[in-house]
């Protein structure tokens, strides 16, 4: 049998080694080359407050699509939902990290992600509602990406390199994420009259949480200009409604949270002395 | 679908010099593809080979998703993801192999989600903790690459292709899982536990993976002679084994068969008897997980249905207002 | 089944060409189901180039394609750069492990 050796066989009539393993081996660590120094003026506790609740905003969000794990309605949008979801776990590790490298306290990206509680984290709270039908999850998408990519636009001029580059990298993701929500969202108000009717239920869901994004960072031109292209092409009205008292930016929370971070956290903090 | 049509019609004249041009360019150990002509057993067999390695796939997202969100480092969290999104990528992979034959997606799933066709037994055994995570990794996907390597070079062209692409992709899966295993069995002590209570559980149903017993195995004789079955159950089954006994003595864990040992003379590991009744009753329904997994799948198709209506409305909506628009 | 008689919820299948990089042929790498042009581009890019495998993709809806003979239509085969864990070579498995 020429196949004896499970993995040799599959770089039969290939010159290189690596032919066994899987296309394309290539790749970009995106803080190749960036000083990591702090450099002069930058206000560090500022800085490691703002990676912090990005990547607060990064990892619910992941923890969000990641539920959708078999159960997204066709499986191409399976492979879609985890590519955003890995995009933005990406971000958190990132963005954790260099919170660690400039609070002062040397902690990874796990101590951040696994050993705060609740009323430590600073996402946003629309991050953190519960994922509802796949109307809301890209009604939510489109807001947050846009949200968060017109804050990362900015941050590509971070006096911090370090955030710059992870901005920079990010930028590119959010772009397909907004992309991808927006043509979702226009394809649900145009579709049936169902999917016009959950569209238009998920944007009023919305509403009340676009202030508290605008409040942490005032996107509210870049974002309103994408929500009313958008919904225009999709013949849903602009989403409005009386906004929320209090921000997640503050700690103040959705009862949400708090599961949420039970279930991801229940495994680490079950073995803390523990390495996986 | 279009493929089929063709093949179907000259089916109809289906002459004895089809069937001699069959023959010879799998004797020839040369592909098939999708516009030739095919015997209609065979179209039949590979139909349902392939999507029974589909739905295995896409079934086997569950158990391990179930851990995505619990994963105890960021590190495992995008490892997993990643690894059941591949998952997910590879049902795709395979489903387009069936639809070169003429199957449809859609009538697949109906079919799977019905109970008329059949995923791997191995995934209806629960996940209870994070440690079948790594020897889901090292066993079942160790055995999937054992299985499908030699499928590789099935005779039909899509379903090879298609293997090609899936063992490159899976050759990482079986990789972090040892390595996982690997962390934990250098970690606390109730990670070495947890890793031999998930071998302990996994061993055996793994090796129920590569199928009955060959003098038990109703439909191989005609696979093997078309060539989309290259290896038989037992020679397989016995090449897992010899192959994974080491890794255990690496990694330091005990595999539950008291019979296991090197035999000098035949060159391989003897193993016990796998419990083919526990086998017959996993894969006629009666097993842990069967009825969730099935639900599972069912209701994400069922959910599903309004958002796949809606775009394809939307789609028939701008096709016919590109076409006003040209006309106007 | 929930599926209504008059609307449609399964979607066409496209055949998805991928260019590996600059100066090679697009190349056939497989299929997928897509209810219109966009949504295939955006799946064949989360499908197809989940690896890096391209700079450039092309979709086309299969019923469209034109195939010389009976004998020989071919559907199959062929980024996201910092997804290192996609890639066994990532997993540091000691040399005396065989097989792995």
């Amino acid at each position: 049998m020429s196949d004896d050796h499970v993995y040799l066989s599959l770089a039969e009539g290939h010159e290189s080694g690596d032919e066994r393993w899987a296309f394309g081996t290539g790749f970009e660590d995106p803080l190749y080359g960036v000083d990591t120094a702090v450099p002069d003026g930058v206000d560090t506790a500022e800085l490691a407050a703002s990676c912090l609740a990005l990547g607060d905003d990064a990892l619910v969000s992941t923890q969000r699509l990641a539920e959708w794990t078999t159960r997204a309605p066709e499986l191409e949008e399976e492979v879609a939902l985890a590519n955003i979801g890995l995009d933005l776990l990406g971000q958190a590790r990132l963005l954790y990290a260099r919170c660690g490298q400039v609070d002062g306290t040397g902690r990874g990206e796990d101590a951040y992600a696994y050993f705060r509680d609740a009323e430590d984290f600073r996402p946003v709270r629309l991050a953190e509602l519960p994922n509802g039908d796949f109307a809301f999850c890209v009604a939510r998408l489109l807001v947050l990406s846009s949200w968060r990519l017109a804050h990362f636009h900015h941050l590509t001029a971070s006096p911090d390199p370090v955030l710059a580059a992870i901005a920079a990298k990010g930028v590119k993701e959010l772009t397909y994420h907004r992309q991808y929500a927006a043509e979702w969202v226009v394809r649900l108000g145009d579709g049936t009259e169902e999917s016009h009717r959950r569209m238009r239920a998920a944007l009023e869901q919305v509403g009340p949480y676009l202030d508290e994004l605008f409040t942490a960072y005032d996107a509210q031109e870049e974002v309103a200009a994408v929500l009313r292209q958008v919904t225009q092409a999709a013949g849903l009205p602009f989403p409005a409604g009386q906004s929320l008292p209090g921000a997640g930016r503050d700690g103040d929370h959705t009862e949400h949270l708090a599961l949420l971070l039970a279930e991801l956290q229940s495994v680490a903090r079950a073995h803390p002395e523990a390495t996986w | 679908m279009a493929t089929s049509q063709s093949s179907r019609s000259t089916a109809g004249g289906a002459g004895s010099d089809l069937q001699e041009h069959f023959d010879a360019t799998i004797a020839l150990n040369q592909r098939i593809e999708p516009r030739d002509w095919m015997p209609e057993g065979y179209r039949k067999t590979l139909i349902r080979q392939v999507a029974q390695h589909a739905h295995s796939e896409i079934i086997g997202m569950q158990p391990e998703g179930e851990w995505i969100t619990r994963a105890p480092s960021l590190r495992r969290k995008a490892i997993l993801f990643a690894k059941v999104q591949d998952e997910a990528g590879h049902g795709l992979y395979l489903y387009s192999a069936a639809e070169t034959l003429g199957a449809d997606r859609a009538q697949l799933t109906e079919w799977l989600i019905e109970g008329r066709q059949k995923y791997s037994s191995i995934f209806n055994y629960p996940t209870p903790n994070f440690a079948d995570v790594g020897v889901i990794g090292w066993f079942v996907d160790g055995a999937a690459i054992c299985n499908q390597v030699p499928l590789c070079r099935s005779s039909y062209g899509p379903y090879a292709r298609a293997m090609v692409r899936i063992c490159k992709e899976e050759s990482f899966h079986q990789r972090q899982g040892y390595e996982l295993l690997m962390t934990m069995m250098r970690g606390t002590d109730a990670q070495r536990e947890m890793v031999q209570d998930a071998v302990n559980r996994w061993w055996w149903p793994s090796l129920m993976m590569f199928g009955p017993p060959d003098d038990n195995s109703p439909n191989s004789a005609a696979s093997m002679a078309w060539r989309i079955k290259r290896h038989s159950n037992d020679e397989l089954r016995q090449r897992f084994v010899d192959m994974t006994v080491p890794q255990a003595a690496k990694l330091g864990v005990t595999l539950p068969d008291p019979e296991l040992r090197w035999d000098q003379e035949r060159g391989h590991h003897d193993f016990g008897t796998p419990d083919w009744d526990e086998f017959q009753r996993v894969i006629s329904g009666d097993g842990p997980c069967n009825a969730q997994r099935i639900e599972r799948r069912r209701t994400a198709h069922e959910e599903g249905t309004w958002v796949r209506e809606a775009a394809a409305a939307h789609a028939a909506k701008q096709a016919t207002r590109a076409h006003k628009g040209a006309a106007a | 089944m929930s599926t209504t008689q008059h609307q449609r919820d399964d979607w066409p299948l496209y055949e998805v060409f991928v260019r590996g990089k600059r100066g090679l042929n697009h190349v056939h790498v497989g299929s997928l189901h897509a209810a219109d042009d966009r949504m295939a581009l955006t799946h064949a890019r989360d499908l197809y180039t989940r690896r890096n495998e391209g700079v450039s993709i092309w979709a086309v809806r299969s019923e469209h394609i034109a195939a010389s003979t009976r004998d020989e239509k071919d559907p199959f085969f062929a980024p996201s750069a910092d997804k290192v864990y996609r890639h066994p070579t990532f997993y540091d498995i000691p040399d005396d492990v065989p097989h792995i």
